[in-house]
């Protein structure tokens, strides 16, 4: 039974109870029950703000944002952790950006390479490290076409004058060596990191063939924006722009390189998965090249059909003709998998927690399982996200900015969903609560889930997980009733 | 008689060195052991007593080596004029990296490698002038300098500067044991200084321990690279920095400083005459229109 807004009000309400009079104040804001009707979403949630300290968000920073996000990805070059070994080495290959190329020769994405800052360094300054560490780096990977400087907090606190040393060795080596100014500490989320990933690629890339009209543009090019390719994720939406008659020109930056971002600004049509993430740059495109860009979703037959035809109507007519028959090529298949898992997750709750488009993107494909988000937030949104979400998200249904572990918790307590979705610091909290969990930024060591191969995948990943025998064995057998008293039914809807 | 750590705090330029080192000498003369701790990137702390143009410090020679830890002790430490032990924590050059963790870090390997040994009566703390971060007041923290002493003169800007160390002594005595201990006037020979001082001392709540006056023999003895008390013994001023010692071994007055506002501060300045009274209706006149105003 879907909770009426009253209910779901009182439920934040409650919740809010056991924070002090201005944690509650300021928690209060971040929480609200949906209305799809609202056209802003500043009029009832607030977000991007600095949490609450001692609330346990679930934030990254800065870093984060350029470095495990936007840049990291981008696979021909050499990303380095600038600062103590620990940022680089603790995120490394853990977002499992997939890639095609043979890591250590012309692909780095799952190497660490950081300056591994001693007290030293931060007594006397890294440039002179960085520039050395820059020549090692020609020496041993050759064939790197550039490389990032990617700043650890000591950096900024230091003044370290990287953008001397990028300047200088960019001549020295003849490549790119681009500095970003990512520090941890700056801004409230990752989200700034991605904003401030952004700018560098503005500021040092996306220009950089300006004046070289040696690529043969073509009609039906375009650009696959904020796809990380997570579990090959890039890779099954690929091939449905393809099939449609499409040049996909570039992938940012999944799976990515540099000379597909420098070609960007001369594909027709920029198309945006992840808008949080990778907006900034877009606009650039179109503020300076005229490119257009366009949001897409490529969860669920549902959205992937909408998306489609959406992205079709911007090209002519060959190209719509193509996108039905895209279309139509794939029902039997998705068909299939409705037809094969709808029965088993018909009705299902859902609850979701996650990052930059995946708790608005993913809910069609949960709705075209059978299944309702009840809940869902964002990490580190801005207002255009929530916009975005609200019409998303069925009325009364709760929202929940940045969210603290506590008030996470208490949601799922009192909603009961069937599923939880979201990051790894919050799945085992959710496992010994009892509650089918996955882990919704890496899809749980699975993927990918983009399109209609993803579809697939998706749709057995859920109903194995909520459908798993071990649920119902949480109660230990001593606990258990007596025989005779009854006793619990095995695989509830198996 | 137990370890006393000092540490001596002014404005840049006061003479915080060369007041440390001369008056470490007259410890060690009355048979006092002593160690002094630079802190300070120049490392320009124990030239006096070394003789030498700067000592190696404990940075660039864990720079040299690899990391801190892979230091000894005996590669830091050198012994000069009487047995003085010198050490100076060292830094970056001006304007890249962070000298203020150069202190941390140097200070943290003296506690860890024993340099605070039980035979020592007296470490001195010669302090960066400008308390810029949290690693300039390394010296200050818990367990270690208990008394500060701060060097200041009859100017303007010292008597700014004593005032605001003040008020980081305040901040740090609340939650350890660190007192002022006195105002040490390095004398630059203005009008009624050592009634000023003592004005500003009592305004602070602490003392003017001692009044040292102006002398060439200091700069002559500096150029030796010598303290005053090794090159000419029997002068005048080797006298008043034996005093000085003599009296930081009897003081017995520490306080929490009381630091005073900007307004009473001026107020005090005024009265002394280094300071004019404000003249309100000038500020943010050009000279164009104090021609038309005179018109």
């Amino acid at each position: 039974m879907a909770m009426t807004r009253e209910e779901t009000q009182a439920l934040i309400q409650e919740v809010l109870e056991v924070y002090p009079e201005k944690a509650k104040k300021d928690r209060a804001k971040h929480l609200a029950v949906n209305d799809p009707s609202v056209e802003q979403s500043k009029k009832c949630i607030t977000s991007n703000r600095k949490s609450q300290p001692g609330v346990m968000t679930i934030r990254g920073c800065a870093y984060a944002g350029s470095k495990g996000v936007v840049w990291g990805p981008v696979k021909d070059m050499v990303h380095i952790s600038h600062g103590p070994v620990g940022c680089g080495q603790y995120s490394r290959a853990g977002r499992r950006n997939y890639y095609t190329g043979m890591t250590g020769v012309n692909t780095f994405g799952t190497m660490n390479f950081t300056s591994d800052f001693q007290e030293k360094d931060i007594v006397f300054g890294g440039d002179k490290k960085l520039d050395k560490m820059l020549d090692e780096i020609e020496q041993l990977f050759p064939l790197a076409k550039g490389v990032t400087v990617q700043s650890e907090c000591p950096i900024g606190l230091i003044g370290d004058d990287i953008e001397s040393v990028s300047k200088k060795k960019t001549k020295d080596l003849d490549k790119p060596v681009i500095p970003v100014r990512c520090e941890g500490f700056r801004g409230v989320s990752q989200s700034l990191g991605h904003h401030i990933a952004n700018d560098a690629i503005r500021d040092h890339v996306v220009h950089n063939r300006d004046n070289d009209n040696s690529f043969e543009v073509g009609p039906y090019d375009v650009a696959i924006i904020g796809d990380y390719n997570i579990g090959g994720d890039a890779w099954s939406s690929r091939i449905l722009l393809e099939e449609m008659g499409l040049r996909v020109v570039a992938q940012w930056s999944g799976d990515g390189t540099l000379s597909e971002m420098e070609l960007t600004p001369k594909v027709k049509l920029n198309l945006i998965h992840c808008y949080r993430s990778m907006n900034y740059i877009s606009r650039h495109m179109e503020e300076r090249y005229g490119v257009p860009w366009m949001e897409y979703n490529l969860f669920g037959p549902t959205k992937i059909a909408e998306s489609l035809r959406k992205i079709a109507e911007f090209f002519d007519e060959t190209i719509q003709a193509n996108a039905e028959q895209v279309i139509a090529k794939y029902q039997a298949e998705y068909d299939a998998v409705i037809a094969k898992y709808r029965p088993r997750l018909e009705g299902k709750k859902v609850m979701l927690y996650v990052g930059g488009l995946r708790p608005r993107h993913i809910v069609g494909a949960y709705e075209d399982l059978g299944m309702e988000v009840v809940g869902t937030g964002y990490e580190f949104a801005h207002n255009d996200d929530y916009d975005r979400t609200m019409k998303e998200m069925a009325d009364s249904t709760l929202l929940y900015d940045d969210v603290t572990g506590y008030e996470f918790e208490e949601f799922t307590k009192r909603v009961k969903p069937d599923l939880v979705g979201s990051g790894i610091k919050e799945k085992y909290i959710f496992q010994k609560m009892g509650v089918p969990f996955r882990q919704m930024h890496s899809w749980d060591y699975s993927g990918p889930y983009h399109g209609y191969d993803g579809f697939a995948i998706f749709a057995r990943d859920m109903d194995m997980t909520i459908n798993n025998p071990c649920w119902n064995s949480m109660q230990a057998p001593w606990l258990k009733p007596a025989a005779g008293e009854g006793e619990a039914p095995m695989a509830a809807s198996a | 008689m137990a370890l006393r750590q000092c540490a001596i705090y002014g404005k840049g330029g006061i003479g915080k060195s060369t007041t440390t080192q001369n008056l470490v000498a007259g410890l060690a003369e009355i048979g006092k052991k002593v160690m002094i701790v630079g802190c300070d990137p120049k490392a320009d702390s124990t030239r006096l007593i070394l003789h030498a143009k700067a000592q190696e410090t404990i940075m660039h020679l864990a720079a040299e080596a690899g990391s801190v830890e892979d230091l000894e002790l005996e590669d830091v430490l050198r012994f000069g004029y009487a047995d003085i032990k010198c050490v100076e924590s060292g830094g970056p050059e001006p304007g890249v990296g962070c000298a203020g963790r150069g202190v941390i870090t140097a200070i943290n390997f003296l506690e860890e490698e024993g340099a605070y040994d039980e035979d020592l009566d007296f470490v001195f703390y010669d302090v960066l002038g400008d308390v810029v971060c949290g690693g300039f007041a390394m010296p200050i923290r818990e367990n270690k300098a208990q008394e500060i002493y701060i060097v200041v003169s009859g100017e303007m800007m010292a008597m700014y500067a004593a005032n605001n160390i003040s008020k980081g002594i305040v901040k740090y005595a609340s939650s350890g044991g660190v007192r002022l201990a006195g105002l040490i006037c390095n004398s630059r020979n203005t009008d009624r200084e050592d009634e000023l001082i003592e004005n500003l001392a009592e305004k602070l709540g602490t003392q003017m321990i001692h009044f040292v006056p102006r002398d060439n023999v200091v700069q002559r003895a500096e150029i030796r690279r010598m303290t005053v008390i090794e090159y000419d013994p029997s002068s005048k001023q080797a006298d008043e920095y034996r005093a000085l010692a003599q009296k930081i071994v009897d003081n017995q007055k520490f306080v929490v400083p009381t630091p005073v506002s900007m307004d009473e501060l001026e107020d005090l300045l005024m009265e002394f005459g280094i300071l004019e009274e404000e003249d309100e209706s000038i500020v943010g006149k050009t000279a164009t229109e104090e021609e038309v105003c005179a018109a």
